[in-house]
């Protein structure tokens, strides 16, 4: 082979590695730029107290509290609903079923739906549609579920992490090896009987996977949650459905764009921001452990 | 159960109980085959929602008289008279033109695409056929993290940090614009297109490579003439899923464009995109008003968009798996 030839081989491989470099460079900077401007900030009265002075002064507490009501809240819909999807489409359903095609197809296109979309549905469908149907047949037209509140920010977002969830789920059904099931069968179980008590517990890891990816996504996502049941500044934590709530993501938006005096909210923001940002790395972190030990399983159980 | 089954099953009281029992489990079984068979059809079900009920409230723009002498789909797209492509919906004559707004969509997206498309598929190309097992244990989680991070988060960046250093560097008029904004937009799009193109890559066969080399190819030749023309419908599904994901993002192009709905060819320009407008516009418009019906269209138009964009993209991905298969 000419040398030439060689040489720029080499050049034009050395350059795909440089586009490694470049991305891994800005993840650097970015984590570094938030990690060195945000640290001072993290105390225990930052995360533990509420704001006070415009914005200026005290903590973040009623942000993390909405974050985390709101992600519970999203759970407890998106959880049983992902599950049982993937459980139907790797359990139930006969080989090459067309609805299956169909449900996988939604599930990708799902996964596809712009954010802000999902915020105009919420608005369109569980507070226009949904909400106002319970304030008329419950309380009279006073309007109560009819407008933005945690109960319908929560589901919108149970939506948007619904594929996260089905997607974790299936590949935690196909790394349970078909003997568990037959030997289950074999000794007389209903369908049912064999999932809960074989196929269940087997898929906890993946469950947990997903879980915690759709948290993770769920506690960063801003757009959705918006027009649906984010507020800026509360006086008082969510304690029923149908409050409104404070989230970070959102405290972020509102304090980076709309902040009277920037320099002065600075340090509050970039503490906000690395809190967040913590928050969704230690979710990340601790899902890709699991999902890396049920992959190892997986290939050793070939 | 061993001392039933000596006796008539039926006849002993143990037996009556088992079967009452086997008959409950039966009950159980049925029930929770139709619950989670319905549970799978809400996928379907919140897909077909989506498009009801975002339809619904766009559907004024064609049917409500009302709404159609302030915005009717000639007026959302034909230039008016005296003002042009003007999209002002909150002046005194509003006005609703949805090309700047289109304008802008396809300038971030498009900066976005042109930024991130060479960048991931080469770090793609590098991790699966160059990279020593180290350096894929850099890049792999750095491309996680980067997919992990929250768009707020991106966006915060831009506006704070790198909206500054841009122009700096060269010179712009306005701090936010489009550059900016499809910078930012391509740091959302990059781990979409590394992840799938990589797939693509490592989807090719072994002893496609192994052919090449034996055959005296060097490395890079093997990369560039065997495995990218092998997994190039998955490299083009990249770009398509990488394109939907930058036309639809929110947050980074809310906080990094400058939001002016200028209608320019210039890079340099401050932008407003569609999903800004909708994420600006909607928490303050009057219910039912044509500048709410004109919000929802415009979000209609984006799921359509999006749609089809992601279908394109899945097809692609099938169009890679049936080549490699028909290829071995």
């Amino acid at each position: 082979m000419p040398d030439r030839t060689r040489l720029i081989g080499w050049l034009l491989q050395s350059l795909t590695g440089i586009a490694c470099l470049i991305i891994v460079a800005m993840v650097v900077i970015i984590i570094g730029n938030i990690v060195i401007h945000g640290a001072g900030k993290l105390s225990w009265e930052f995360i533990s107290q509420a704001p006070r002075g415009g914005m200026a002064l005290g903590g973040i507490f009623p942000a993390i509290f909405g974050t985390a009501a709101l992600v519970i809240l999203m759970t407890i819909a998106v959880i049983p609903l992902g599950v049982a999807t993937a459980i139907y489409m790797h359990e139930y359903a006969p080989r090459r079923s067309r609805l299956v095609y169909l449900v996988r197809l939604a599930i990708q296109n799902l996964a596809g739906v712009p954010a802000i979309v999902f915020g105009l549905f919420g608005l369109g469908f569980f507070i226009e549609f949904v909400g106002r149907g319970i304030d008329r047949a419950f309380y009279g037209g006073r309007l109560l579920y009819g407008q933005p509140a945690i109960i319908w920010a929560a589901l919108t977002m149970a939506l948007l992490t619904l594929p996260t969830v089905v997607v974790a789920t299936e590949e935690a059904l196909r790394a349970i090896p078909e003997t568990y099931r037959e030997v289950a069968y074999s000794l007389g179980a209903t369908r049912w009987q064999m999932i809960r008590r074989v196929v269940l517990p087997q898929a906890v890891g993946g469950i947990l996977t997903g879980g915690i990816l759709a948290i993770s996504r769920g506690s960063g996502e801003v757009a959705p949650v918006m027009f649906t049941g984010a507020a800026y500044f509360l006086p008082d934590l969510p304690t029923r459905l149908h409050n409104q709530f404070m989230e970070l993501g959102y405290h972020v938006y509102v304090m980076t764009t709309q902040s009277p005096d920037v320099e002065k909210t600075k340090p509050i923001l970039y503490g906000t921001v690395l809190v967040l940002l913590l928050l969704t790395f230690t979710l990340n972190f601790t899902a890709i452990m699991i999902r890396a030990q049920i992959r190892k399983r997986l290939r050793s159980e070939r | 159960m061993r001392s039933s089954r000596l006796l008539s099953p039926e006849k002993t009281i143990e037996g009556k109980l088992l079967q009452k029992f086997r008959g409950a489990e039966r009950l159980t079984d049925r029930l929770a085959a139709v619950l989670i068979k319905g549970c799978a059809f809400v996928a379907i079900v919140a897909l077909v929602l989506i498009f009801v009920f975002i339809g619904k409230e766009a559907l004024p723009i064609f049917t409500s008289p009302e709404v159609r002498t302030e915005a009717d789909l000639g007026k959302l797209l034909l230039p008016q008279p005296e003002r042009g492509f003007v999209w002002q919906p909150v002046s005194e004559r509003p006005a609703y033109s949805i090309l700047p707004l289109l304008a802008g969509t396809l300038k971030a997206t498009i900066i976005a695409v042109v930024f991130a498309v060479p960048l991931a598929v080469a770090a793609a190309l590098f991790t699966s056929e160059f990279a020593t097992p180290w350096a894929r244990e850099v890049i792999k989680p750095a491309i996680e993290i980067l997919a992990g991070i929250p768009s707020v988060v991106v966006g915060f960046f831009c506006l704070m940090v790198l909206a500054g250093w841009l122009q700096s560097a060269f010179g712009w008029t306005y701090r936010l614009n489009a550059t900016t904004a499809g910078i930012g937009l391509s740091l959302a799009v990059i781990p979409i297109v590394y992840t799938v193109s990589e797939d693509a890559f490592s989807s090719v066969p072994q002893r496609f490579r192994d052919g090449s080399v034996a055959m005296g190819a060097s490395r890079w030749q093997t990369a560039w003439r065997v495995v990218l023309p092998g997994a190039s419908p998955g490299v083009l599904a990249a770009c398509v899923l990488g394109f939907g994901r930058a036309i639809g993002e929110t947050m980074i192009v809310l906080m990094a464009s400058g939001n002016a709905a200028v209608l320019s060819w210039s890079a340099s320009d401050s932008i407003r995109t569609f999903s800004a407008t909708i994420a600006a516009e909607l928490g303050e418009v009057v219910m039912g008003s044509p500048h709410y019906h004109v919000l929802f269209f415009i979000g209609a138009f984006l799921f359509v968009l999006t749609f089809f964009i992601n279908l394109t993209g899945q097809w692609w991905v099938g169009r890679l798996q049936k080549k490699l298969r028909g290829g071995s």
